[in-house]
């Protein structure tokens, strides 16, 4: 790289940093992704022989058209924040939480349990059926956090068997001692008591007001990260192990205490899903939040409110994609292929940070050679 | 940098007012096309081309289009919490009946049912009472008798196994159906039966079959949806004198020199029959059961390519017995304690 090539690259940036700030800035990279993934994805849906203006507008119906889309859209934002959280705030440990699924789901059978056999007035029922999911799912997250703490077990190996477990012993449960006796026999459980059901806040559609929940939570972990000791610590071992610990920080206790976190919020994510929306929990009930979390995180640039808005993004577009298949019958499958081209532009940030670099090479080419005809002709 | 900004806008702006310009035109796509009769179904989250379940009821929803000259459209759907949308937004939509594919939609459809009273619904394996659904449910455990009866008279090794996908009620109907047969032509053979703990895992299920065949087992039987591909990779692998028996569509193509016969289960038949009465004026709410009477469930009709004539019309025999209520299948381990074989 040349000196010039380098230092227009930090005039832009100077540039762009004092006109429209640090937060515009950071939005650059998940905005322009989004941008050209929109753009690919719009050459796939050329390819299919479909409109991708029809296909777009139909996807932003189907996610935002009316208060019924707007709801569904709002109730699949709620566990995609949580979940984004969870991994997010392990990461700032520099711990990769890829058993958000299974603490997601054992969060969520946790509060089902709670849910169908207690008998308790509504202030009481319904917090202890929340709190259930986020201790369960703290536990579950928190042992592999106990793992590699005490014997190094690397938390990727440890999170992705766990949630094996998780998803086997959810299987025996529900096919087993906590099936419910019906005349169906289905594999599922009973329905949660009433006095365990979030409230709905927008009929006609199912939102309920785990949304409110969520956005508060996350507005507590970003407090918790940045405004605490606690936060402090967990930042300090995931920027540098050694010298957080020179430091006087106990990292091993951090990096327990972070996956604890992380498994709460995934765990509370599950609860609210199942005490908002599924009201029992249904064998083959696995929705993949736990995974779509790793790219709300992502995207979201492990920051509480940037995993609100991926998160965001995420619901949007799988929400879209039932509009776009019933009202300009565009296969969901695109919408796939979008959500990776979000996640591709924004894991390889130089191809999205290319145009613009690339338009001001241009225009320093054009002036270096304005400058040299210049410069001819004085000569000349 | 001014011109960067504006090429940013730009675009920016000429999507912002292409969407615009669409928004309002965009609900028409759904409409065009001549019928006046609509038709829909919404898969689950395994979706189109599971070879299996959805596919069959797809076949269906398409035969009624050729014959019925219907219009017809599928949601498909990838995670549980769709299943409620796209059942609810179909009516609107404009379908006249709906399809709800699978016992996993069970409270989605009990939901919309009662939000959307003037819609039609049906649903598939599972019951919901309500005067506008009808419950489509099949009798997986006759069909699973049939191919049980030829598993029992093929075996030359008096071993054979049943592979399930998971171990849930629904296929512990597949299971026992498939013992009684195996027990009631040949009480001395044993049965291996196995569950993957998965319905989409052909590896999973090649694992397990090799497994079975190496236990001694020469014929067996699966009931686990995308899982059983391996079964056929499996026997093929094995080759001659190793069998394998498909389920609910004819699976012959996936290993024709070793394939005895499949447990067809005729979802399409439902769906076009439930089709075709909405479209008179006979929908018809409740339980409405396909059994071997029905034509709802039995062997494939490429049967005959791997199995004899004879072992064919001992199965028929026996099928035509159960049609005219001689004995019952069992249907669960409880069920097959007490069963005994008729003579």
């Amino acid at each position: 790289m040349t000196t010039s090539e380098k230092s227009t690259t930090s005039v832009w940036r100077e540039r762009i940093m004092l006109i429209v700030g640090p937060f515009l800035q950071r939005m650059i990279l998940p905005v322009g992704a989004i941008f050209m993934a929109l753009l690919v994805g719009a050459f796939f849906i050329l390819a299919i022989g479909k409109n991708p203006v029809t296909a777009y507008a139909a996807l932003l119906k189907g996610a935002f058209g009316d208060i019924y889309s707007i709801g569904e859209t709002l109730e699949n934002t709620t566990p995609l924040i949580l979940t984004g959280l969870a991994v997010a705030f392990a990461f700032r440990a520099k711990l990769f939480n890829i058993g958000a699924e299974g603490q997601f789901l054992m969060g969520g059978l946790a509060a089902t349990w709670v849910g169908t056999n207690l008998t308790l007035p509504m202030v009481i029922h319904l917090p202890l059926t929340l709190l259930a999911g986020v201790i369960v799912g703290g536990l579950w997250g928190g042992f592999a956090g106990f793992l590699k703490a005490v014997r190094g077990v690397h938390e990727v190996i440890s999170t992705i068997m766990l949630n094996f477990i998780a998803m086997f012993f959810i299987s025996y449960m529900v096919t087993g001692p906590m099936k419910e006796e019906s005349a169906l026999n289905i594999p599922q459980t009973a329905r949660i008591a009433d006095t365990a059901q979030l409230m709905n806040i927008l009929p006609p559609s199912r939102l309920s007001a785990g949304i409110i929940i969520a956005l508060l939570v996350a507005g507590f972990i970003w407090w918790l990260l940045w405004k605490t000791t606690v936060g402090y610590e967990v930042r300090a071992v995931g920027l540098n192990y050694f010298a957080a610990e020179f430091g006087g920080i106990k990292p091993n206790y951090n990096m327990f205490l972070a996956m604890m976190i992380s498994g709460g919020l995934a765990g509370l994510g599950g609860a609210i899903i199942i005490s908002g929306l599924f009201l029992r929990y249904q064998h083959g009930f696995e929705p993949g939040y736990g995974f779509t979390a790793i790219a709300v995180s992502l995207v979201g640039a492990n920051n509480p409110p940037g995993v609100v808005l991926a998160a965001l993004l995420f619901a949007t577009l799988s929400q879209g994609a039932l509009g776009m298949q019933n009202m300009a019958d565009v296969p969901q499958d695109i919408v796939y292929v979008i959500q990776a081209l979000v996640i591709f532009f924004v894991a390889a940030p130089q191809i999205v940070q290319a145009l613009p670099d690339w338009i001001a090479k241009r225009r320093e080419a054009a002036q270096a050679e304005a400058e040299g005809a210049q410069l001819e002709g004085g000569q000349a | 940098m001014k011109n960067r900004f504006k090429t940013w806008t730009l675009l920016a702006v000429m999507l912002m007012v292409s969407l615009m310009g669409n928004a309002c035109g965009g609900g028409d796509a759904a409409d065009t096309g001549g019928g006046d009769f609509k038709a829909a179904i919404v898969t689950d989250t395994a979706g189109l081309g599971d070879q299996s379940f959805n596919d069959s009821a797809n076949r269906g929803l398409e035969k009624a289009k050729a014959d019925l000259g219907i219009e017809t459209q599928v949601y498909e759907t990838s995670q549980p919490s769709d299943y409620e949308p796209s059942l609810s937004r179909a009516p609107s939509q404009g379908s006249d009946i709906t399809f709800a594919i699978g016992f996993l939609m069970t409270d989605a459809v009990t939901n919309v049912s009662s939000q959307n009273a003037d819609a039609k619904y049906a649903i598939i394996d599972s019951v919901v009472e309500a005067d506008n659904v009808a419950s489509l449910v099949f009798k997986e455990e006759e069909g699973s008798f049939l191919v049980g009866v030829v598993a029992g008279l093929m075996t030359k090794s008096n071993k054979v196994a049943f592979l399930g996908g998971m171990e849930v009620p629904l296929i512990k109907k597949f299971e026992a159906g498939f013992k009684a047969g195996v027990m009631t032509v040949n009480p001395d053979a044993e049965v291996i039966a196995t569950y993957a703990g998965d319905f989409n895992d052909p590896g999973k299920g090649k694992e397990v079959a090799l497994s079975q065949y190496a236990a001694g087992a020469d014929v067996i039987y699966h009931a686990s949806g995308g899982t059983g591909l391996g079964l056929f990779q499996a026997a093929q692998e094995k080759g001659a004198g190793f069998w394998a028996i498909g389920v609910d569509s004819d699976q012959y193509e996936l290993a024709p020199e070793n394939t005895l016969t499949s447990m067809m289960k005729r979802v399409d038949t439902a769906v076009f029959e439930t089709i075709k009465a909405t479209k008179e004026g006979n929908f018809k709410s409740g339980i409405t059961v396909f059994g071997l009477k029905e034509d709802g469930v039995g062997l494939s009709p490429t049967t005959n390519k791997n199995t004899p004539q004879d072992v064919i019309d001992k199965a028929n025999a026996l099928g035509d017995k159960i049609i005219a209520g001689e004995f019952t299948v069992p249907t669960t381990d409880e069920e097959l304690e007490s069963f005994t074989p008729p003579k």
